[in-house]
């Protein structure tokens, strides 16, 4: 029985016992007129038949599933024939690899032999054999719920505590979700990098001149020994950024005065949300205009006033990153600027200020923590942009602060080092990792403080 | 500026008496011109903005159009019974495995007669799109009965024949630098004068898989890829959601460990994408063994990219209700728990919709993470379940923008027209849910 049809028929006893146990319920009452007598309504007495099938059997089949590959893996190495079994390590990963894929009809690397074709079909049946014991259990399992939840139906039943408390506990959980996800973040970036760190020492990876990941695969392999210096690549990310920052900040800041402090409402009305398109449009938009329009017309530009540039720029990757962060810049000061108390405002006007000297001595100083807040969250939204520095910026890694030559950064040689194939015991592969976590670490604290910033703001003037 | 008011006070300061008003109106003038000067410059922000995002659509809209009509050309081919059934015989597998290349070789032979060195014969062909042997197959198997008959077939020209018609390549660049030769070039002028070309709907587009040729290359396989994954994530993100902004909201004491979870959430939020695409690779894929390139762990990965988005919309939603909702069905002795799912929920759950389509939204468009569990590769068949290798209609759009064809430039842009599409249609439902259902209270 396949593990899907499994969970159909799981689903379906769980209505029924749901139906069950409000019938039951009704009729323990002594009829429908008497319902008065449950100590909760008969759906909840349903809820609780259905919540007794559903959960154990849910938990067990989802363990099992968790640890069905590992088990059949198990047993299938240990039946295999001494010629294969006796493999290092790391072959047994290929020859497993290939019996897994040869059971879901995939294409295999290297040839079919008979032992391998058996070993397939001793992981068939093996999983065949742990798919129907799954199906009895957990249906066996459901039934048996089902009938105590069934059986302990009675008037004094406190059917809905109990089915509110399994709720709560699913609240609770989901919220907690968060934190996992966090910790899951931190520690698989975390355990990989220690990885990273045993081979290449923290200090040459953070303060390394030259970056260029290429792992020698054969001993005897030229000009490939591989360099883990960050410091190029960071370089690269912040000229980026940087260029990012020169178009955003002073077009998104004076956009968010003129709409908050100028425009009138229909003006507002519809110039703003036509702003925040900008911020919905797909990275990899972004990313394909920078490559296709935006660099050949910089490198054009370029030549026409005698310069050399590289078709891969980061000025080209830089501008476009900047539109995109405009609407970042612009909604985030827009909600600071109307949080400013008009009586401010008003005090400036009575003493004869202009509008523009308001905004600029007045608005703008009370605002400015707000502002660089924003500005913050858009620096490490230009940092951990991945699609347009990908496609739009280059690969080598040079240390450069000239915007017309190509640069690289983080995200970048993460997506190169890790799309395609991955050794998870090659510094090339493991490296990644350690980008990922000095992202991570980086746009955390810009985020933490920007945060802190902005919340502090916002109180300041409630 | 500096002569603004300041400028007014220290005039006063001076020694020979001078009535403020004096200075002031002395540079009133200019302190008007300034206002109106930086009063200009809001105005030009907004219009630089507004120009960038006009400037995309239509650059997009230019390069893509094209690419919703294929060039075809008219061919008559004689489906020879000597090539496609030898034995006489018309089942399937025979017509199947037939040669139908070497059938539109001699058509083109036939109509080419003085064609004759090996290498001319080979550039002629090269002029119509190697797919269309898949074409005539379709036909042959369709109706068997053409088989010894002559029939003019419209079949796909090849990108380059199509690039050339809708005026992508330069004709009167030197030979050597253009993808077609002279030879070529005469060719399809001559087709071109008898009416053999035409524009026509590029349905392969919108109904084909991944391919290595731009005219056979269509993006229904990274739609439904894309599909799948959004519907993992949303019957995962937005009950959690959910569940994590009610508790949050409603039930969570005011604790250290509450202020935790919020932090977190809003930090989750700004985490860069790339940096869930680690953690699915490294938690989902290396360590609980799930399937590389599925959409399931795409769906996932996004689930919990989105669960921030949706947390806080849901929040926002929920604040909204107002309390007299919640006591007066307290009031009348409801538990805490009925009065949530009873009362609050339903009033806020369109709020809650509106938060989550625009998560899906903000999903749909998500590249980096999905670059990172290998959805990148060349995927030519159309998923049909959630743990089949699939890319992502944002994927398709990364994976083309590589290619050096220029026949895929222009589908690039046709796919970002089609995302573009859908991101529309989901952010006006989301205007329409809160233009509708939105109750100020």
């Amino acid at each position: 029985m396949p593990p899907s049809l499994i969970l159909v028929v799981l689903l379906a006893l769980t209505a029924f016992a749901y139906y069950l146990g409000r019938v039951r319920a009704v009729a323990v009452a002594g009829g429908p007129r008497q319902i008065s007598r449950l100590h909760s309504r008969p759906t909840y007495y349903g809820a609780f038949t259905a919540l007794w099938c559903v959960l154990p059997a849910l938990l067990v089949y989802s363990l099992w599933l968790a640890f069905e590959p590992t088990l059949v893996t198990h047993l299938v190495v240990a039946a295999l024939p001494s010629d294969l079994g006796d493999l290092p390590k790391d072959q047994l990963t290929l020859v497993v690899n290939n019996i897994r894929n040869l059971v879901q009809g995939n294409i295999v690397s290297g040839e079919v032999n008979a032992s391998l074709q058996a070993a397939a079909e001793h992981y068939r049946s093996l999983q065949a054999t742990t798919h129907a014991a799954l199906g009895v259990v957990t249906i066996g399992l459901a039934c048996g719920g089902l009938a105590l939840g069934w059986s302990r139906i009675s008037p004094a039943l406190r059917a809905r505590n109990q089915v509110e408390i399994v709720a709560r506990v699913f609240l609770v959980a989901s919220s907690s979700l968060a934190i996992f996800t966090t910790i899951g973040i931190v520690l698989s970036v975390l355990f990989e990098s220690i990885r990273f760190f045993r081979i290449v020492p923290v200090s040459d990876f953070l303060f390394g001149l030259s970056w260029s990941p290429q792992m020698a695969i054969r001993a005897d392999q030229v000009g490939s020994s591989g360099a883990f210096g960050a410091v190029p690549l960071f370089a690269g990310t912040l000229l980026i950024s940087g260029i990012a920052m020169l178009v955003a900040v002073p077009i998104g800041l004076m956009s968010a005065i003129y709409l908050s402090e100028y425009a009138g409402k229909r003006f507002r009305s519809v110039a703003k949300p036509l702003l925040e398109i900008l911020a919905g449009i797909p990275t990899v938009v972004y990313g394909f205009f920078a490559a296709l329009i935006v660099a050949p017309w910089v490198r054009q530009a370029g030549v026409a006033a005698g310069l050399d540039v590289a078709s891969e720029s980061a000025l080209a990757a830089g501008l476009v990153m900047g539109i995109m962060i405009i609407p970042f810049v612009s909604s985030l000061s827009d909600d600071v600027i109307n949080a400013v108390p008009q009586a401010m405002r008003d005090g400036s006007y009575a003493l004869g200020a202009t509008q523009a000297e308001t905004i600029r001595r007045v608005v703008i100083p009370a605002a400015l923590p707000g502002i660089v807040g924003g500005i913050l969250l858009a620096v490490s939204r230009a940092i951990g942009e991945t699609m347009i520095v990908v496609m739009a910026a280059g690969l080598s890694a040079n240390l450069t602060a000239n915007p017309l030559q190509a640069v690289t950064t983080v995200t970048v040689q993460i997506v190169t080092l890790l799309v395609g194939d991955q050794e998870f015991d090659s510094p090339k592969t493991l490296a990644a990792f350690a980008l990922g976590l000095v992202l991570f670490v980086v746009t955390l604290i810009l985020n933490v403080i920007a945060l802190h910033v902005v919340r502090r703001y916002r109180e300041q003037y409630e | 500026m500096s002569d603004g008011i300041g400028g007014a006070f220290r005039a006063r300061a001076s020694s020979p008496p001078r009535r403020t008003i004096d200075v002031v109106n002395a540079t009133l003038a200019r302190r008007h011109a300034a206002e109106r000067r930086f009063r200009l410059y809001g105005l030009a922000a907004i219009i630089t903005g507004l120009a960038f995002l006009a400037l995309l659509f239509v650059s997009t809209v230019a390069k893509g159009y094209g690419a919703f009509q294929q060039v075809y050309v008219a061919i008559d081919v004689f489906f020879d019974p000597e090539v496609l059934a030898p034995d006489g015989k018309r089942d399937p597998d025979t017509l199947n495995a037939a040669d139908y290349g070497a059938i539109i070789k001699r058509a083109l032979k036939a109509q080419f007669p003085d064609v004759q060195a090996r290498q001319e014969l080979r550039q002629l062909s090269a002029l119509v799109s190697t797919g269309a042997a898949f074409d005539l197959r379709d036909r042959v198997r369709g109706e068997p009965s053409v088989i010894g008959t002559t029939e003019r077939v419209w079949l796909p020209a090849d990108d380059e024949v199509d690039t050339l018609l809708k005026g992508g390549a330069d004709r009167n660049a030197p030979e050597a630098e253009r993808s077609l030769a002279d030879r070529q070039l005469a060719w399809v002028d001559r087709w071109s004068a008898e009416g053999r070309l035409e524009k026509r709907f590029n349905t392969r587009f919108f109904t084909g898989g991944d391919s290595g040729e731009p005219e056979l290359a269509g993006i229904w396989g990274a739609v439904v890829g894309s599909f799948y994954m959004l519907l993992v994530t949303l019957l995962l993100s937005f009950p959690l959601g959910v569940a994590a902004a009610v508790y949050l909201e409603e039930f969570a004491p005011k604790n250290r460990w509450t202020d935790v979870i919020e932090v977190n959430i809003n930090n989750l939020a700004a985490v860069p994408s790339i940096v869930f695409g680690l953690l699915g690779l490294a938690v989902f894929i290396n360590f609980f063994g799930l399937p590389r390139s599925a959409p399931l762990v795409g769906g996932l990965v996004l689930t919990l990219m989105t669960l921030p988005t949706i947390i806080i919309a849901s929040r926002a939603a929920l604040q909204s209700v107002p309390p007299s909702i919640r006591e007066a069905a307290l009031g009348i002795g409801a538990s805490q728990m009925q009065m949530v799912a009873h009362h609050v929920l339903p009033l806020a759950l369109p709020g809650m919709l509106t938060g989550a389509i625009i998560g899906m939204a903000r999903a749909l468009g998500e590249t980096a993470p999905l670059l990172m569990i290998g959805m990148v590769a060349f995927i030519v068949d159309i998923p049909r379940q959630i743990t089949d290798p699939a890319t992502a209609l944002p994927v398709q759009i990364y994976l083309w923008a590589d290619r050096p064809e220029r026949a895929f430039a222009e589908r690039t842009a046709a796919a970002i027209l089609v995302l573009l599409l859908f991101l529309i249609v989901m952010n006006a439902l989301a205007v329409i849910l809160r233009k509708r259902f939105e109750r100020r209270w």
